[in-house]
C-alpha cells in the first residue's frame, strides 16, 4: 500500500511529461498541414507513407549508419579505456574516473561550439595550416561528416566507459591466466574469456550510446552543416522551418517505435541471460 | 623428472628469486613452503610460464620447456581462488582446455565425465561456478586442470580459502588423488602442517632462496637453519648469555637465572664469554629430555 502511494509522484510526472506529449505527437502524426503551417485534424496515413519515400529513408539510413558507427567506435575505445583505467593504480584510477565524468560539467552545446571554433574559419587549426602553408578548403574543413562523427564519439564515450569500467572492476585477471594455462592464445582469450564477461556492460553501454545518437541533432547541425542532414535534424526542420508538424510527428513516432523495439529486444535478452 | 637450474628473477630493483636449483622426481608430491613474500608463488608461476625468469632453465625429462609459453607447457595450474570462468558451466569450464586441443566431441565428453567422477562431482555438471561452495569450486578447479593430463600439476595454495575442517579433509583427498594418479604435484603453501602432512619432500623458501629441501621428517627433526626451525614452529626460543663453554657444549644463563646446557654449532673463534645467544628447544622433546641446540648469535 505504502509503496503505491510513494509511486504517485513518479506516475504523475510520467503521465504529464511522457505519456501525454507522446499521445499528442501520435495524434498530430495523423493530421494534415494547414495552408499557413497550422494543423488540420484528420486521420490520414499520408505522413507515414511519405516518411518511407527514398529521400527520407536515405536520411534515415545515413543516421543509422552514423549511430552504429558511433556505438561500435565507443565500444572499442570504451573497452580499451576501461581496461586501462581498471588496471591502473588506485590513485590514478580515481583521477581517470573524474576525467571521464568531467565533460558532464560543461553543457554539450558549449563543448560543440568550442570544437567548432577550433576548426572553424580563423580558428587555431586553420591558422596553423595557413602558417605552415598547407592548402585546405576552409568550408569543407569547418563542417564535415568526420567532425560530426568525432563530436558524437566524444560526447557519448562516457556512457560506454562507465558501465565497462564497472565490469572490469569485477573482472578477475586470473581468469586470463587460467585460460593461458589451459592453452588459449591471445585472440581466443579475448573472445572466450574477456568479452563474454563484458557482454552485459557492452550491451547497456551500447544502448546508452545508440539511442541518443540516432536522434542526435545538435552535433550534426553545428558540425555537419546543411549538407549532412540526419534524422534528428530532419525532424527539427519539419517542426521549426517547414512548419509541417504532422510529418515531423510521424517521423518522431517512427523513431520512437524503432528505439523502443531495440530497448525491448535488449531487455528481453538481458533477462534471459540473467536467469 | 622436472629440473630447475639456477632460476633467478629480479624486478627493477628487487631480487625475487636467487639461483634456485631443484629437481623433482616423477610422481613426487613436492611442497614449496615459506612465509608470504618468500618467492614461492613466483617460482610456481615461473614453472607454469605465467611469469618469465630473468635467468635459469627449466628442464622436463631432458627437454627445455622455459622457452615455451604458458599455453604450450604440459603443466596445468590450480589457482588460489579457483579462477573458474563465471560465464561457463562446470562442464564447459572443464572442457575448455580440451576444446582448444580440438579433440572430438565424444572424447571431450568422455574425459569430462571421467574427471568429474574422479573428484566426485558428477551431479554438478550443469551448475554455474557461482552456485558452488568453496570446496566444490576447488574440486572443479582441480578437475579442470587434471582433465588435460598434465605432466605436472601446479597448485597455488589451493586450500587456503577453505575452513579448517574442510581443509583437512581436502588434504587427505588431494594426497590420495595424487597417489592414485602417480602424478607430479608441486604444491605451494604457507601452512607448515599442511606441507608436513601431505608432501614427499618439502622445499623451504626464505627471501627468494631455497634454504632446505628434504623429507618432512628430516625437516622436522633436523632443520638446517634458524629460519627453518622457527618457521616450522617446532622450536621454542630461549634467549640468554653465554657463561661457560666446553668443547661443543655451551652453558647459557637465561633472564631468570636458569642455566641451560646445549650443543653449540658456532665456530670456536667466534665465541666469547658473556655474548648473548639464542637457544632453540624442540617443543616435541622438551618434556622428555632437554634436547637443546645453540644455533647462532643474535646481536653482538
Amino acid at each position: 500500500m505504502k509503496s503505491k502511494v510513494l509511486a504517485i509522484p513518479a506516475l504523475v510526472w510520467f503521465g504529464f511529461f511522457v505519456l501525454a506529449p507522446l499521445i499528442i505527437v501520435i495524434a498530430v502524426s495523423f493530421a494534415t498541414q494547414g495552408t499557413y503551417g497550422g494543423l488540420e485534424w484528420s486521420v490520414t496515413f499520408e505522413n507515414y507513407v511519405r516518411a518511407f519515400s527514398t529521400t527520407y529513408l536515405g536520411i534515415f539510413f545515413e543516421s543509422l549508419k552514423l549511430a552504429l558507427l558511433t556505438t561500435i567506435s565507443c565500444g572499442v575505445l570504451g573497452t580499451l579505456m576501461a581496461w586501462a583505467m581498471s588496471t591502473s593504480s588506485p590513485q590514478h584510477r580515481h583521477l581517470y574516473v573524474c576525467a571521464v565524468a568531467l565533460p558532464f560539467l560543461t553543457n554539450l552545446i558549449i563543448r560543440i561550439y568550442a570544437l567548432r571554433l577550433f576548426v572553424g574559419y580563423g580558428g587555431p587549426l586553420q591558422g596553423t595550416l595557413q602558417f605552415l602553408g598547407i592548402p585546405f578548403d576552409p568550408f569543407v574543413l569547418s563542417q564535415n561528416k568526420v567532425l560530426v562523427f568525432y563530436g558524437m564519439v566524444t560526447t557519448y564515450l562516457p556512457f560506454m566507459v562507465l558501465p565497462l569500467y564497472g565490469a572490469f572492476e569485477k573482472f578477475d585477471f586470473t581468469w586470463v591466466e587460467a585460460a593461458q594455462d589451459l592453452g588459449a592464445g591471445p585472440w581466443k582469450i579475448l573472445f572466450s574469456v574477456i568479452l563474454p564477461n563484458l557482454k552485459k556492460a557492452l550491451g547497456s553501454g551500447a544502448l546508452l550510446v545508440f539511442i541518443p545518437s540516432l536522434g542526435e541533432y545538435v552535433i550534426p547541425d553545428l558540425l555537419g552543416g546543411a549538407k549532412n542532414m540526419l534524422y534528428g535534424n530532419l525532424i527539427t526542420e519539419e517542426f521549426l522551418k517547414s512548419r509541417h508538424w504532422p510529418f515531423g510527428s510521424a517521423l518522431s513516432v517512427l523513431l520512437i517505435v524503432l528505439l523502443l523495439t531495440v530497448a525491448w529486444i535488449y531487455s528481453r535478452r538481458a533477462a534471459k541471460h540473467g536467469s | 623428472m622436472l629440473e630447475l637450474l639456477n632460476i633467478g628473477k629480479s624486478f627493477a630493483s628487487q631480487t625475487a628469486l636467487r639461483s634456485v636449483n631443484l629437481s623433482i622426481a616423477e610422481g613426487e608430491f613436492f611442497s614449496l613452503l615459506g612465509p608470504s613474500g618468500c618467492g614461492k608463488t613466483t617460482l610456481l608461476r615461473i614453472i607454469a610460464g605465467l611469469e618469465n625468469a630473468t635467468e635459469g632453465k627449466i628442464i622436463l625429462n631432458s627437454e627445455r620447456v622455459d622457452q615455451l609459453s604458458a599455453s604450450q607447457r604440459p603443466f596445468n595450474m590450480v589457482f588460489q581462488k579457483y579462477a573458474l570462468f563465471p560465464h561457463l558451466t562446470v562442464e564447459e569450464n572443464i572442457a575448455y582446455g580440451l576444446k582448444l586441443k580440438k579433440l572430438s566431441k565424444d572424447e571431450i565428453e568422455g574425459r569430462v565425465a571421467e574427471v568429474l567422477a574422479l573428484v566426485e562431482m558428477s551431479e554438478f555438471r550443469d551448475r554455474r561456478p557461482e552456485t558452488l561452495s568453496g570446496g566444490q569450486a576447488q574440486r572443479i578447479a582441480i578437475a579442470r586442470a587434471l582433465v588435460n593430463r598434465p605432466k605436472v600439476l601446479l597448485l597455488d595454495e589451493p586450500l587456503s580459502a577453505l575452513d579448517q575442517k574442510l581443509r583437512e579433509h581436502m588434504q587427505r583427498e588431494l594426497r590420495a588423488l595424487q597417489r592414485k594418479l602417480k602424478l607430479t604435484f608441486i604444491y605451494v603453501t604457507h601452512d607448515q602442517e599442511e606441507a608436513l602432512v601431505m608432501s614427499d619432500r618439502i622445499g623451504i623458501m626464505n627471501k627468494g632462496e631455497l634454504v632446505q629441501v628434504s623429507s618432512p621428517r628430516e625437516i622436522y627433526e633436523n632443520p638446517e637453519s634458524i629460519f627453518a626451525a622457527q618457521f616450522l614452529g617446532t622450536t621454542s626460543l630461549l634467549q640468554g648469555e653465554l657463561v661457560e663453554i666446553s668443547q661443543d657444549l655451551a652453558t647459557i644463563r637465561l633472564g631468570d637465572g636458569t642455566l641451560v646446557k646445549a650443543k653449540c654449532n658456532i665456530p670456536s673463534d667466534q665465541i666469547r664469554l658473556g655474548m648473548s645467544l639464542d637457544a632453540y628447544v624442540r617443543k616435541a622433546m622438551v618434556f622428555n629430555r632437554l634436547d637443546t641446540q645453540v644455533f647462532g648469535t643474535q646481536g653482538q
